[in-house]
């Protein structure tokens, strides 16, 4: 049995994990919970962003603020392109899932081609730095991470909740009829949302670039945990999504601790199908 | 993904043996080609053709024909690859021996998986996809961390092959043919069964198919169990290809990718279209071995897909018949005897005659103190009638009373709280819907739900090969055109329901409950959103129906119909009956107007 200190310091690791699964998992909760599209081009957005970002920081030296400032936009506008195509083509969720898995592949494709398959490491004073918190080591990164995501996934709540854009796409998610009939012009709402998403995505990528070694084949691995996390926390729910995650980042990091590496992904993965088998309204 | 324009499949004729002939001198001269020696890549290439034309038709079998989309396909082939693996290097085992238990291993698995998770309504589309998905993931960690494979890997080059052919890559080669031509005639064998119809059914309807008598749950579980076996063969047989197989690349996203890939673009309603795909898309990888070209090669596969769902939804196969349609003066399309049979009772007694002969009068029907409640909500709370033979027995009530839940309870959509349904003395409560189909229950939509890939005529032959009468496909069309010759929308019956008014659907509902020569009908608002002239014409047509021996449940708002028809009339009313008897006097009853205006002021 493995000494109280090292499960603190798992549990610790757990929610880390789990904060990046949430900044992951939003954008699909929101594109998925409110306009019935299903994502998964998302990851590679993720790794695409998280490239760029190792790309410019790493290899070309540029400061960091300015990347992000930079990738936000550049990812939203991709956002809006996704967004523009299932509009034009009128994908249904069903179709959404099988395109954006053969964009997954083709970006997949390019970033090997570019980066190729092997891991990169990003240097920057960041990654090493951690902070002794009592017996527990909180490396810095993390830290921000979580807290970046704390304010992502609240300002998203409170968006979705109080503002105008919120309501209507809410409105537009439980009957897009009626809502059009009250004057809520599903389509520019559903761009905006399709940006934003996209752009949560980017900032997730910082993070993965910047917070340990990162390859292509990475992107599926996180794929189901992910996934998991959205449903488990409830489609287009930014708060239930973050419960969500920290918990099975959780239970992934304790699995570590007590059994093999190895064994993580059965964890988010039965979970998920426990999920889909006995809450399927959850969807 | 299903565009309303779609046109419906031409209706299959009668196998002709010419072309079965054909087949088998393609599969024979196939079989014999490494006596040829034709160069090694060649054979491999083949081979992989093969694998993939057997894999990817495996998939359609479930996915393609019954709409439930798995992404899982790599767990079947997985199971398959490490039986055998672990078979001929562990056990001993002969190679020849392994695939049989590899099919099975995969068979049950997926019989397992289908046991427990079609019995969850919503687990359908996007759903069970990303279920099976993770189902694959679920094996794969569990064999890296077993001894099933550990985490290195198995080597499979000791094993020794049967000395079919000279070199193993002929005997490999001639395997991989035989399964995939085991998938294809299993697959084709398939499309024209009553099974393959019915799966057909299922995807575009799965409630609807199950309340005309198809048993779904044991069709899926079928489905999902061929779909299994034949991936898990294919994978034992690449096993011994491969000679090195490691989790990563066994339950990578790979094969199901590639096999969604194949038959999207093929066209995964038609028996031929995975192997269409199949064929392309080997021949593409093919073409981009080696280094960045691999890469290319899958950067365009994923490419394939993105167009292939935006411009040809209906894959190769199905966009291949959509023009041969298109191309096809509307005219000319197959004659068909037209005829717009005003309904006579004659006619009537031919096209719709019950089953059996009830005693006229004695009541065969008989629902005993239902009680239904949603999470609290009484929807029904305590209701008995009883419906006797030969007579239109009227059910209004207004809206929210609990007219719809009794129809979807009578026909076993729904299973009671509490209570009976009895027919001849059986219990129908408790039974799934497709048994009270095939005792003779048939109903209509408010809203009609005609399948909406099938046409016309395939839509009636349906419920014709499942309820009640049970018939051969052949016949079962048959039957479907003397429904709708009554009903007259034979001159319709190439045409898909989406082409068809309002009011021909509403009729088409009519046919499709005819079709069984039900012994009972559950007419469920046929006026609704009718023209008074159109109205008169159903009228007529329901007289018809009756006249000829069939009994019907007549539910309905239109209250000039009711009195016009009904022979008896029950009231419902917060799920109660509040009165029955006399149409004439029911109405006058006060309760009954309260119910439907409220109460005076005082």
């Amino acid at each position: 049995m493995p000494s109280s200190t090292l499960l603190a310091q798992s549990v610790l690791s757990g929610v880390f994990s789990g904060a990046l699964y949430a900044l992951m998992g939003l954008g699909i909760s929101l594109a998925w919970g409110l306009l019935r599209i299903i994502n998964l081009a998302h990851f590679a957005f993720v790794f695409l962003a998280g490239y760029l970002v190792y790309q410019c920081i790493s290899v070309s030296g540029w400061s960091p603020t300015l990347v992000v400032v930079l990738a936000l936009p550049l990812f939203f506008l991709l956002g809006v392109a996704l967004q523009w195509l299932f509009a034009r083509f009128s994908v249904d969720e069903f179709a959404s899932l099988l395109v954006t898995f053969g964009l997954t592949i083709v970006i997949e494709s390019l970033i090997q081609w570019i980066w190729t398959a092997d891991v990169r490491r990003m240097e920057t004073p960041l990654s090493t730095w951690s902070v002794k918190l009592g017996p527990l080591y909180v490396p810095v990164v993390e830290a921000i991470l979580l807290l970046v995501t704390l304010a992502v996934v609240v300002a998203a709540w409170a968006w979705l909740r109080h503002t105008y854009v919120g309501k209507a796409l809410r409105a537009s998610a439980q009957n897009p009829v009626i809502a059009a009939a009250f004057g809520v012009s599903h389509r520019r709402l559903a761009f905006v949302l399709s940006g934003v998403a996209a752009a949560t995505g980017a900032l997730a990528g910082v993070f993965v670039a910047v917070g340990s070694p990162i390859s292509p084949s990475q992107m599926f691995g996180s794929l189901g945990v992910v996934l998991a996390a959205v449903i488990l926390g409830g489609l287009g729910n930014p708060l239930g999504l973050l419960a969500a995650s920290i918990l099975i980042g959780i239970a992934e990091a304790l699995t570590m601790a007590l059994t093999a590496p190895s064994w993580a992904p059965l964890v988010s993965f039965s979970l998920l199908i426990f999920i889909l088998v006995l809450r399927p309204d959850r969807v | 993904m299903r565009p309303a324009n779609v046109q419906a499949r031409p209706v299959p004729g009668q196998r002709p043996a010419g072309r079965i002939g054909a087949a088998v001198a393609v599969l024979v001269a196939l079989a014999c080609l490494p006596l040829a020696h034709p160069p090694a890549f060649f054979e491999s290439f083949l081979y992989l053709v093969f694998l993939w034309v057997a894999l990817a038709t495996s998939w359609t079998i479930l996915s393609g024909y019954s709409g439930y989309f798995s992404f899982g396909h790599g767990a079947f082939f997985g199971v398959g690859v490490y039986t055998t693996a672990t078979l001929t290097t562990a056990a001993e085992m002969p190679f020849l021996a392994t695939l049989p238990l590899a099919g099975l291993a995969s068979m049950l698995l997926g019989v397992g998986i289908g046991a427990v998770v079609f019995r969850v309504r919503r687990l359908r589309g996007e759903l069970f996809a990303l279920l099976t998905l993770a189902i694959t993931f679920v094996l794969a960690t569990i064999a890296l961390n077993t001894p099933i494979d550990g985490g290195p890997g198995v080597f499979l080059s000791g094993v020794s092959l049967p000395r079919l052919y000279a070199t193993p890559a002929s005997t490999l080669y001639l395997m991989a043919l035989l399964v995939a031509a085991l998938a294809l005639a299993l697959a084709w064998q398939l499309q024209y069964s009553r099974v393959g119809r019915a799966l057909f059914a299922i995807a575009d309807d799965e409630d609807v198919a199950e309340v005309m008598g198809v048993p779904t749950f044991s069709y899926k579980l079928r489905a999902i169990g061929l779909s299994a076996g034949l991936a898990g063969i294919a994978g034992g047989i690449h096993a011994v290809f491969v000679t090195y197989v490691t989790v990563s690349e066994t339950f990578s996203i790979t094969v199901p990718l590639y096999v969604v890939l194949m038959s999207v673009m093929g066209g995964m309603r038609r028996w031929y279209g995975p192997a269409l795909g199949a064929i392309v898309v080997t021949a593409l990888t093919y073409a981009f071995v080696g280094g960045e070209w691999a890469l290319a090669g899958r950067a365009l596969i994923g490419l394939t897909l993105i167009l292939v769902i935006l411009f040809l939804p209906q894959g190769f196969a199905g966009s291949m018949s959509s023009l041969r349609a298109r191309w096809q003066p509307r005219a000319a399309r197959p004659a068909m005897p037209v005829a717009h049979v005003a309904p006579r009772p004659s006619t009537a007694s031919d096209a719709v005659s019950g089953v059996g002969s009830d005693g006229a009068g004695a009541p065969f029907l008989r629902c005993e103190a239902i009680h239904m409640a949603f999470k609290g909500v009484k929807a029904l709370d305590g209701v008995s009638l009883e419906v006797r033979a030969g007579e239109i027995l009227g059910l209004v009530g207004p809206n929210g009373s609990g007219k719809s839940t009794l129809v979807n309870v009578i026909t076993g959509l729904l299973h009671p709280t509490a209570g009976q349904v009895l027919l001849d003395g059986i219990d129908l409560a408790r039974l799934p819907a497709h048994r009270a189909a095939r005792a003779g229950i048939a109903r209509t939509y408010q809203i009609p739900r005609p399948f909406a890939r099938l046409s016309v005529l395939e839509n009636v032959a349906l419920p014709a090969m499942f309820g009640g009468l049970q018939l051969a496909p052949a016949e079962a069309l048959e039957r479907a055109r003397e429904a709708l010759a009554f009903v007259g929308l034979l001159d319709r019956a190439a045409d898909l329901p989406s082409m068809l008014n309002l009011h021909q659907r509403k009729f088409l509902e009519l046919a499709r409950a005819l079709a069984i020569r039900p012994r009972v009908v559950l007419l469920d608002e046929v006026l609704a959103g009718l023209t008074p002239a159109e109205i008169d014409s159903a009228i007529a047509m329901v007289r018809s129906i009756r006249d000829a021996g069939t009994t019907i449940l007549f539910i309905e708002h239109n209250m000039r119909a009711v009195l016009a028809l009904t022979d008896r009339l029950i009231v419902l009313n917060q799920g109660r009956v509040i009165a029955q008897g006399r149409p004439a006097d029911v109405v006058r009853e006060p309760q009954v107007i309260e119910a439907y205006l409220g109460t005076a002021a005082c």
